[in-house]
């Protein structure tokens, strides 16, 4: 275990490290920020200042060793148009994003799973037929147009959900977050249903395929001439043998939505970090740019780890040193 | 005859399949009866309905298949509409099931205590350290050395031999009054199967369970059984004592099982073989379902199907025209 944990270690260092001039250099391309930060009608002298305060001046290999040493303590440098540390104000924005993010992939545990349990399960019954035409839809409708039909309908035509914003903010564990209100949970359930929507429609086909083949295997039958009855076979026995795809996309699912909550934050004015994103883009910011891309990297290659080692809980088989 | 008791009877069971493709009588309107302590041989080609037969006592047959009609007698009551919740009852603690490829019938997932421990939870009441003493008692009945240390391993960790002792310890472990054994050598090496089986038959003995023992080998009946069904195309053409189906056959059909074992044919060195192969299940010949492979075929078989006729002594066979072959 321990020689597995170190070099697991080393591969994420490696990994990290050409994230990191890939972020490096798609920043230092794309678009000149000098230009941005000053006005129109700015003199020469000027726009000198501006590059030798940013350094753009000094050779790339400079720059990049800069880039990197400040990147590992932190400090990406200031908003160019916040004017605050870029890593401070991603991580402020981060529990309006991973909130929407929790209720979502709960809501994709727990119908994903029960869903595709039952309609794997029982693969001719007429609910189960009803469950594989809604996860197609699920799959087909793309999901800023379904948040927009849920605005419509619950939040204009029905008015039982507010149409937009984060709601009331509480405290939970000394993190502010709109988990902790009524209100908050109000404003949670329609961007979390949009974010969550592809996702569900998604694992309840997984899983509902790996039921169908694990349900023939001969230690279901086992299992039930052993008594056991029909609920515990299926959650007991069958459903941990088909954890390990379902745990695997469920790890890059939750990668995805953490970075790229833009579009439904877009929908539904929700203050997160994909929000932040969409608008450092606009602004040409860099810093926050190259931050976020970082901090996206380190996300995916944490999630990647959990999973593996959630395999070997999953699966006894599984030997992580090989 | 000493007087023994009935465990189980099974009167004029069909299970049938209603696929696409049309109706597959796998068990058609058999009738056995299995007693106290006995060790009951169910032999056959491969599709005979030998484990549909088996499935059927525990009420596990999966759609499209269903038990059209027939008594299963168990314990003073017929089980076989009982609910799934009455049966789970049942299932495991008075009847249970070994299967065939060990390698398969266990839970990857899971080690072997928490699949022992899991019929004892269910059917016993035991307490924590009351259920693992057990477990350690049922791994050491069945011939596995440091049990202790073995509950904590997982399936894979042991091979082929070693997981069926599992499965029986598994099959054991609620004292069940029958056990059903669906070809549980098959997928073993000769010499495991003898231990195997050796192993089955003393259980079974010690712990006062029926044994129905599946298998397409008469040679393993020869060995183990009391009593045996011969099947074929879903139905019993034979039954007697095992002495009597080896050596006083009276249906062409077992004729033909026993010519095809090695080694038991003195007179003739060759093996030989049933000619032909078993009907398609969907098209079923009118009469006797054995008449186009048989060597005895009159036209009278290819028009009616022969009841199964008493012949004394417990022996029942249906033929118009049995062998008497070695008959005493
Ligand atoms: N799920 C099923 N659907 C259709 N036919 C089946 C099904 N299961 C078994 N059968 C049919 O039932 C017959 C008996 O099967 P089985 O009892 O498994 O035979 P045996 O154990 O004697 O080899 C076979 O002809 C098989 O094709
Ligand atoms: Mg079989």
């Amino acid at each position: 275990m321990f020689k597995y944990l170190l070099k697991r270690t080393f591969q994420m260092v490696f990994v990290l490290f050409i994230v990191s001039v890939i972020v490096f250099t798609m920043t230092s391309v794309i678009g000149n920020p000098v230009y941005n930060m000053l006005p129109q009608k700015a003199t020469d002298q000027q726009i000198q200042e501006v590059v030798v305060m940013l350094g753009l001046d000094k050779p790339l290999y400079v720059q990049y060793w800069i880039f990197l040493k400040n990147a590992i303590r932190g400090e990406f440098g200031r908003s160019y148009t916040h004017f605050v540390p870029a890593l401070g104000l991603i991580v402020s924005k981060f529990p309006a994003t991973i909130e929407i993010v929790i209720v979502a992939m709960g809501l994709t545990i727990l119908l994903g799973i029960s869903l595709g349990v039952l309609a794997g399960a029982r693969p001719k019954s007429k609910i189960s037929k009803l469950i594989m035409f809604g996860s197609l839809a699920g799959i087909s409708l793309p999901s800023f147009f379904m948040g927009m039909v849920y605005i419509f309908v619950f939040a204009v035509s029905l008015r039982w959900l507010p149409v937009s914003g984060r709601g009331e903010i509480g405290t939970i564990l000394g993190i502010r977050t709109s988990l902790a209100t009524l209100d908050g949970w109000r404003h949670i359930i329609l961007p979390s249903m949009t974010l969550a929507l592809l996702n569900i429609a998604t694992i309840i086909r997984l899983v509902r395929a790996g039921m169908m083949e694990v349900m023939r295997q001969d230690f279901i039958k086992f299992a039930r001439s052993k008594g056991v009855a029909a609920r515990k076979v299926l959650y007991g026995h069958a459903l941990k043998n088909i954890l390990i795809p379902v745990v695997t996309i469920f790890g890059l699912q939750l990668g995805e939505l953490i970075a790229f909550t833009t579009i439904t934050e877009t929908i539904f004015a929700w203050p997160g970090m994909g929000k932040l994103l969409i608008d450092s883009i606009t602004n040409l910011d860099r810093p926050i740019i190259s931050a976020y891309l970082l901090f996206v990297a380190i996300l995916f290659v944490v999630i990647n780890f959990v999973v593996d080692i959630l395999y070997t809980f999953i699966d006894p088989r599984i030997d992580l040193n090989s | 005859m000493e007087e023994r008791n009935k465990v189980l009877e099974v009167k004029n069971l069909k299970t049938w399949f209603h696929t696409f493709k049309g109706v597959v009588k796998a068990v058609d309107d058999v009738s056995f009866e299995l007693y106290e302590k006995e060790i009951l041989g169910i032999v056959g080609e491969s599709g005979g309905g030998k484990s549909i037969t088996g499935f059927s006592i525990i009420n596990m047959i999966d759609e499209p298949g269903i038990i059209e009609t027939g008594e299963i007698l168990f314990e003073g009551r017929n089980i076989v509409r009982l609910s799934e919740g009455e049966m789970n009852k049942i299932r495991g603690k008075k009847i249970s099931m070994i299967f065939q490829d060990p390698m398969t019938s266990l839970n990857p997932v899971y080690t072997i205590g928490k699949q022992l421990e899991e019929i004892l939870i269910l059917h016993e009441s035991l307490s924590k350290k009351e259920r693992r003493n057990r477990c350690i008692e049922l791994l050491k009945a069945v011939g596995i050395s440091n049990a202790e240390k073995r509950l904590k391993n997982y399936p894979h960790e042991f091979s082929g031999g070693m997981r069926q002792r599992v499965v029986i310890a598994i099959a054991l472990a609620s004292n069940p009054k029958i056990i059903i054994a669906d070809e549980p050598t098959t997928a073993l090496d000769v010499t495991i199967q003898a231990q195997i089986l050796r192993l089955m038959k003393k259980l079974v003995r010690e712990n006062n369970c029926a044994l129905i023992l599946i298998t397409h080998d008469l040679a393993v009946i020869a060995e183990m059984a009391d009593r045996v069904n011969v099947m074929y195309c879903g139905k019993i053409v034979e039954s007697g004592y095992t002495r009597d189906i080896i050596f006083h056959h009276l249906h062409p059909y077992t004729q033909g099982l026993i010519g095809s074992i090695p080694g038991t044919d003195t007179e003739k060195k060759r093996l030989t073989t049933i000619e032909g192969v078993v009907p398609n299940m969907f098209d079923l010949p009118k009469g006797c379902k054995f008449a186009p492979r048989c060597a005895y075929r009159q036209p009278v078989c290819f028009e009616e199907e022969p009841e199964i006729r008493d012949f004394g002594d417990n022996h029942r066979a249906a033929c118009f025209f049995p062998v008497r072959e070695g008959a005493v």
